[in-house]
This record gives structure tokens, sequence and C-alpha cells, in this order.
């Protein structure tokens, strides 16, 4: 099987777009597309079709809220398509330099958003201590995380390409 | 009543540590039996990583369900995000044995095991399932006459397959936690949509986030309320900072107090404002703390 072939890989994951009536419920319904280029039917219809959806930009304009998937008609698992076709692009090496960034940070922090001067302040001020029970504070636990992710693969599917 | 362990996350002990130290007091007060899991990582966050490899964000989520499992504890999120992961990811686990077995072979290199004996809680269903609005008014001991707009959160209640809380479209378990602490749950347009923060909106496309938080917050400021009150600290986060962001870029002044609602009930419970890290919001309203102080000392 062709790892880049959409459909397929949807196939796999249990997720059918063929059964899609284009009746638009879903972009009706989507928050996301009131301000940007994403148009959940017509993204439905181009995964039909089996267009080229790993460069589409649309693709990461998803809030992933749910909407669309709750109320299409035909049950259709939208956003459990847009999540598998973001990791398809993924690795293949295609994601937004900020998203990069962030991953890196989990590497290094085993938290996606790490911790700062300010907020060790903010809580002294409330009487906790500077650092959180969590990996911050426990060196062996994030060595544990590193370990996993390395075991994963996740620093080498992150790398700058 | 269920033992927990409480996982912080990334944003509320790094960010909002307030929610953090409301919800012990909460806890506490409320006689709830829960611990510090400690040694727990990012869950990892569902929007981004969970789409970037779902290898990887399993073995991390089972990796923190196995920490609470050594206690013998059920694992209390703060964070909708961090329920949508730790949930799925200890659901999928349960239910498939051959990814049991594939998560479990990574995590036997760190010397752990996800059993599958735990489960996943957020902070609002388990208090209205496990205490009930009614038992958590009688525990009021400053009825909060405040109106509030309420902001569920997507992923508090969807998926609904997975996550069977009733209605997606009109919810009203969490607004009945609301009255519970003598407030007004005030209904508003679009109350159910989406604050733009999720999916890797916020990180990736902020401008996008931007937008749709602005819209949200135009309704909100229609219904005219004392505060908006939220049970994810990323919707915090976007709430807060990001009405200081459309400040900047767009010139508009809100100025809308944002609340979770561990520091709503605290203040219900008896601690100040600033007990509740109310005033380490980015968002400074001083009318706000002043009425709090006088709800509160009354
Ligand atoms: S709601 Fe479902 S059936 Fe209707 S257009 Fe969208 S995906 Fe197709
Ligand atoms: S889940 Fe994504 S595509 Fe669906 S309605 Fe929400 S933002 Fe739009």
């Amino acid at each position: 099987m062709d790892e880049l072939d959409v459909l397929n890989r949807l196939k796999d994951a249990g997720i059918e777009v063929l059964t899609c009536m284009q009746c638009g419920t879903c972009s009706g319904s989507c928050p996301s597309g009131r301000y940007t280029s994403l148009n959940t039917r017509r993204f439905v219809r181009m995964v039909q079709v089996n267009m080229d959806m790993l460069h589409c930009e649309d693709l990461w304009m998803c809030a992933t809220c749910y909407n669309c998937q709750e109320r299409c008609p035909r049950g259709i698992k939208i956003v459990d398509a847009i999540l598998t076709i973001r990791t398809i692009a993924v690795h293949e090496g295609i994601m937004l330099p900020e998203h990069r960034k962030i991953s890196h940070l989990l590497l290094k922090h085993g938290h996606s958003v790490p911790i700062n001067d300010s907020t060790k302040q903010k809580r002294e001020k409330l009487g906790l201590e500077p650092l959180p029970e969590t990996v911050h504070k426990y060196p062996q636990a994030l060595k544990d995380v590193q370990r996993l992710m390395e075991s994963c693969e996740f620093d080498k599917l992150v790398a700058e390409k | 009543m269920t033992k927990l362990s409480l996982f912080l996350g990334c944003i509320i002990p790094n960010r909002y540590p307030g929610i953090e130290k409301a919800t012990k007091f909460c806890l506490d007060k409320l006689g709830i039996d829960c611990n510090d899991l400690k040694g727990a990582s990012c869950c990892p966050a569902p929007g981004v990583f969970r789409s970037f490899d779902k290898t990887t964000w399993i073995a991390l989520a089972s990796r923190n369900i196995a920490l609470s499992e050594e206690l013998g504890r059920d694992v209390l999120t703060v964070c909708n995000g961090c329920y949508g992961s730790l949930a799925d990811a200890n659901h999928e686990l349960k239910k498939d044995a051959t990814l049991k077995k594939s998560t479990n072979a990574h995590l036997e290199k760190i010397g752990k095991e996800f059993k599958g004996t735990a489960d996943v809680r957020h902070i609002v269903e388990f208090l209205y399932d496990e205490l009930g609005p009614e038992n958590i008014k009688e525990m009021v001991v400053n009825p909060l006459k405040l109106r509030v707009a309420l902001h569920y959160g997507c992923h508090l209640v969807k998926p609904s397959n997975e996550r069977n809380l009733g209605s997606v479209e009109r919810p009203d378990f969490f607004d009945e936690l609301i009255e519970a602490i003598g407030a007004e749950s005030v209904d508003y347009s679009d109350k159910m949509a989406c604050c733009g923060a999720g999916g890797g909106v916020r990180s990736g496309l902020h401008g996008t986030s931007l937008e749709m938080v602005n819209h949200k917050l135009s309704r909100i400021q229609e219904a005219d309320v004392d505060c908006i009150v939220n049970a994810c600290p990323f919707c915090h986060l976007q709430f807060d900072g990001g009405q200081v962001e459309i400040k900047d870029i767009l010139g508009i002044d809100y100025s809308i107090p944002v609340l979770h609602y561990s520091q709503l009930l605290g203040l219900a419970l008896g601690f100040s404002s600033q007990e509740m890290g109310i005033d380490l919001n980015q968002i400074k309203n001083n009318e706000f703390i002043e009425k709090l102080k006088k709800l509160t000392e009354d």
C-alpha cells in the first residue's frame, strides 16, 4: 500500500469519507471557517477525490472543536480524518515552524509550556514552591520522559529537516 | 469516595499557578482525598502532539496514567486538553490489547507499565457526579451574586461518544455548578462556540486564533457579565492573554475578568481573591476585585 495514499490510510484508521453527501452542515458549523480559507465540506470533497492534502494549508486551521463531527448527518469522523492527515504530513516532514518549536520544548523540558521566572515569582507569592511537582522538579522523571520520546523516535521526527 | 491524584499539566503550574492553588484549596475544603502526581509531564497536548505522532502521544500519556496507577488512584485533570488526552489514551489502551502491548514495550525501557486500573476524571464532571450541586451549595460560605459567562470548552463534552456527558449542543451540568455557588449563568449567543485556541491554532496560526476569541469576547460583552468562567487553563490563557493581544493589535479593550471554576468555587468556599490568584491574571480589573472583596467580606 502507498503510505501516502490518504484514502487508504483513513480506511485503515476506520474513517470513511466516501459517504459524504456534501450537505455543508460541517462547514456551516465551523468557527474557524468564519475567518480562514478552511471550508470543511470542500475539504472532505478534496479528500474523497484523493487530492494532495498534505500540502494543503487548511489542514492546520482546524481548532478541533468537533462541531462538524458531532453534527455530520452521515456520521463521518471529520476531525479524526484531519488529525490522521496531519500525522501523515508530519511524517513527511511537513509541519508549521511554531509546531516544530513546541515539539522541541517538549523534548527538552517534558512540558510544552515550561516554567519561566515570572511564573516562579507568582508561585512564591501564592505560597507555592517555585517549581511544581512535575518533571520540572524531578530530574530523573524528566530523563524517563526523554528516554520514552527517543524510544518512539519523536526526536528524529521533529528534527529540522 | 474515589481517591485521586492531581495531574497539573503545563499551563496551570507554569502560567496560572493561582488555578493550582485554588484547586488544592477546594479539594481540601471539600474533603476529597487527592495527592500530587509527582514527576508527571505534559499530557501530551492533544491538538498538536496527538496529531504529529500517535505512538509518542500515547506513550507519554500512558506514563502519566501509570504513575497514578502506582498510587492506586484515579487521575484528576483540571484542564479540558489534559482530560481529552489522558481519557482518550486511557480508553484506547484499555480496549486495544495490541496497542497496550506495543505501548508497554516503550514503557518497559523506563521500568513502567500501563495496567489499565485507573480512571481519568475532569474536576467539573467529578464534582458534579460525586458531590453534586446540592452538596456544594451547602458548603458555600460566600454566595457570589455574579453574572457569569460560562465557557464549557469543546473538549469537556466532545467528542460525545468518548465523554458521555449528555447534550453537546446545550449541556447544563456545568451551569448547575455555577448556580450552586449563588451566581447566575447568563445565556449568551454562541455560548458553546470554541475559543479558538485548540488544534494547534493558537500556537501555529496566532492571528486566526485571535479572530475566533475576539468573536466570542464580543458576544460575551453584549451579555453584560461580571466575568468569564472556564474549566480549562488553555481556554483561560486564550481569554485572558487573548484580551491583551486584541487590545494591542485591534485596539479593542474588553477588560473582562477570567476565572477557572476552581477559583470561583474557592471564593465561594471562603478564600480571598488574592489567595485564589485572581490578581495574577494578565487582565487587571480593579472594579471586579473590589466587588469580590465586598461579596466575600459581608
Ligand atoms: S456534514 Fe458530513 S455529509 Fe455533510 S458535507 Fe460535511 S462531511 Fe459531508
Ligand atoms: S473541528 Fe475543525 S473543521 Fe470541524 S468545525 Fe471545528 S474547527 Fe471546523
